[in-house]
C-alpha cells in the first residue's frame, strides 16, 4: 500500500463512525521507520483541532504535524470571525486545501470527525491527492486493509455508543493483530453534544481473537 | 484530444487469478470456497471460472496467483494421487496430496507463482485443510488466500469459531467471499462452493445477485 515513504511514517490502522448522538474517531499508536524500527509505541494520532473537532492521521508524521498545526491554526481564526464554532466541513476543508495545493510534495491522508450544530456528527475523509469524501464511517492506514470485510459485515446505521466502542475496538484489535505496522495501545476519543471523552486500551486489554 | 488505442491488456499481460479462496474444516469435513475472476492485467479475460480444482475424489484444492501455473500444478498432483492411490490400494490421505502440492511449490519456488490451498475428507483424518504457500506445508483450522484475502482477514478472525457446523461453515464461507469481492477488483463473478465429507464432493454455484449484501450495497 503506502510503503514507500521516508522517515518517520506511521503505517498505521485509524477509523471514524458516526453512532446515534456521536462520533468515535481511533487509531493505534505505533510509528515506524520503513516497517523494521518501531520509533514509537505510544504515539498519539488523534489531534484535537477545536472543542468538537478531531482529526487522524496516516502517512508521513512530518507531513501530517505540519498539516495539522497550520490547520489548527487557520480553523481557530476561522471560528472567531465567525464568532461560532466551526463545522466540521469546514475544518475538513481546510485539510482537504492544504492536501490539494502541496500535492506533490505532501504524503499524508486525514480523517476528520466531530460534531457540530448543524449536521450533527460526521465523518470526512481527505485522501492522499486533496479528494474530500463524507462518510457514515471510514477506515484508513496500512492496517484498514485488513479490516474491510470486517467493516462492512459489522457497521450498522444509528448504533449506540456502547454498540460503537465495541465495534471501533474490535475493528483496531483485528488490523493490528494482522498489521506489522500497527500496534500498541488503542486509542479511542468519543464525541458528542455535550463534550469529548478519551478512552485508552493498553494492547493487553484488547479482545482477543480465535487464535490468540 | 484524439489517442491512439493502446494495445488491450490481455495481449501483453500475466493471466492470473487475482482471487479470493477459502477453506475450513469442520467436523466430518470442509468447506471449500472461491471467486470466478480472472484477469489479465486491467481484463477481465473470464468472469466464471471454477478455481475448485479436483486433485481426487475427496480431496479438492484451492487456485491461485498465476493461472497457468496453478492449473499445472494440480494437473500434475492429480495424476501422481491416481498413481499413489493405485499403488497403495486405497484412497489417498489429504495430507499426502498436500505434501504432493507442497514439493512441486517449493522445488520450483523460484519458477512458479501459485498458490493452492488443498482440502479435503480421509478415513484416518476426518476433514483436513493445508496451506502450501511458497513450499510450506501446515495444517490450518481454516485458510485464506490470494488478492481479495487481505480485506478479509479482520473479519475471518472475528467471525470464526471452533466446532461449527457444516451450514455454518458453508455460510462463514460465502460471507467471506461477498465481502471479499466487492472490496478487491481481481476478485468477482459468481461464488463456488464444493462441501467434502465421508460421502462424497458436492459442488454449488452461487450466483452474484444471490450473494449476501451488506450495509452499502
Amino acid at each position: 500500500m503506502d510503503s514507500q515513504i521516508k522517515g518517520v511514517s506511521t503505517g498505521t490502522t485509524i477509523l471514524a463512525v458516526t453512532f446515534n448522538g456521536g462520533v468515535i474517531i481511533g487509531s493505534d499508536s505505533r510509528a515506524s521507520i520503513g516497517g523494521y524500527y518501531v520509533s514509537s509505541k505510544t504515539i498519539n494520532k488523534l489531534i484535537q483541532v477545536h472543542d468538537r473537532i478531531f482529526c487522524c492521521i496516516a502517512g508521513s508524521l512530518a507531513d501530517a504535524q505540519v498539516v495539522t498545526k497550520a490547520a489548527k491554526f487557520q480553523i481557530s481564526f476561522h471560528s472567531i470571525q465567525m464568532e461560532s464554532p466551526p463545522l466540521v466541513k469546514a475544518a475538513a476543508s481546510v485539510l482537504k486545501e492544504l492536501c490539494y495545493n502541496n500535492k506533490e510534495e505532501l504524503q499524508a491522508g486525514f480523517i476528520t470527525a466531530g460534531w457540530d450544530r448543524k449536521k450533527g456528527p460526521q465523518v470526512y475523509t481527505v485522501a492522499l491527492g486533496g479528494m474530500l469524501l463524507s462518510q457514515p464511517f471510514t477506515i484508513g492506514g496500512s492496517g484498514s486493509t485488513y479490516i474491510y470485510g470486517y467493516a462492512d459485515a459489522k457497521y450498522k446505521p444509528d448504533m449506540s455508543k456502547e454498540e460503537c466502542l465495541q465495534f471501533a475496538t474490535n475493528a483496531l484489535a483485528l488490523a493490528m493483530g494482522r498489521d506489522n505496522v500497527s500496534g500498541g495501545v488503542a486509542h479511542l476519543v468519543v464525541i458528542t453534544e455535550e463534550g469529548v471523552e478519551h478512552v485508552v486500551i493498553p494492547g493487553d486489554k484488547l479482545p482477543k481473537f480465535h487464535d490468540e | 484530444m484524439l489517442e491512439e488505442p493502446s494495445e488491450p491488456g490481455w495481449l501483453s499481460e500475466e493471466v492470473t487469478t487475482g482471487t479470493t479462496i477459502i477453506a475450513i474444516e469442520f467436523d466430518g469435513g470442509v468447506v471449500l470456497g472461491s471467486d470466478s475472476r480472472v484477469s489479465a492485467g486491467e481484463t477481465v479475460v473470464n468472469r466464471v471460472m471454477n478455481k475448485l480444482s479436483l486433485l481426487h475424489d475427496k480431496i479438492y484444492c484451492a487456485l491461485s496467483g498465476s493461472a497457468a501455473d496453478a492449473q499445472t500444478i494440480a494437473e500434475m498432483v492429480n495424476y501422481q494421487l491416481d498413481v499413489h492411490s493405485i499403488e497403495v490400494g486405497e484412497d489417498p490421505q489429504v495430507r499426502s496430496a498436500a505434501s504432493l502440492v507442497k514439493n512441486i511449490s517449493y522445488k520450483y519456488k523460484e519458477e512458479l507463482s501459485a498458490h493452492l490451498i488443498v482440502a479435503g475428507w480421509d478415513k484416518r483424518g476426518g476433514g483436513q485443510v493445508y496451506v502450501t504457500l511458497n513450499g510450506l506445508l501446515s495444517r490450518q483450522p481454516f485458510a485464506v488466500g490470494g488478492s481479495g484475502s487481505a480485506y478479509v482477514y479482520g473479519f475471518v478472525d472475528a467471525e470464526y469459531r471452533k466446532a461449527m457446523s457444516k451450514e455454518d461453515c458453508q455460510q462463514f464461507v460465502v460471507n467471506t467471499l461477498s465481502l471479499a469481492m466487492s472490496r478487491d477488483g481481481s476478485s468477482g463473478g459468481v461464488a463456488y462452493l464444493v462441501t467434502i465429507d465421508e460421502k462424497g464432493a458436492e459442488e454449488k454455484c452461487i450466483l452474484g445477485n444471490e450473494l449476501p449484501t451488506f450495509y452499502d450495497q
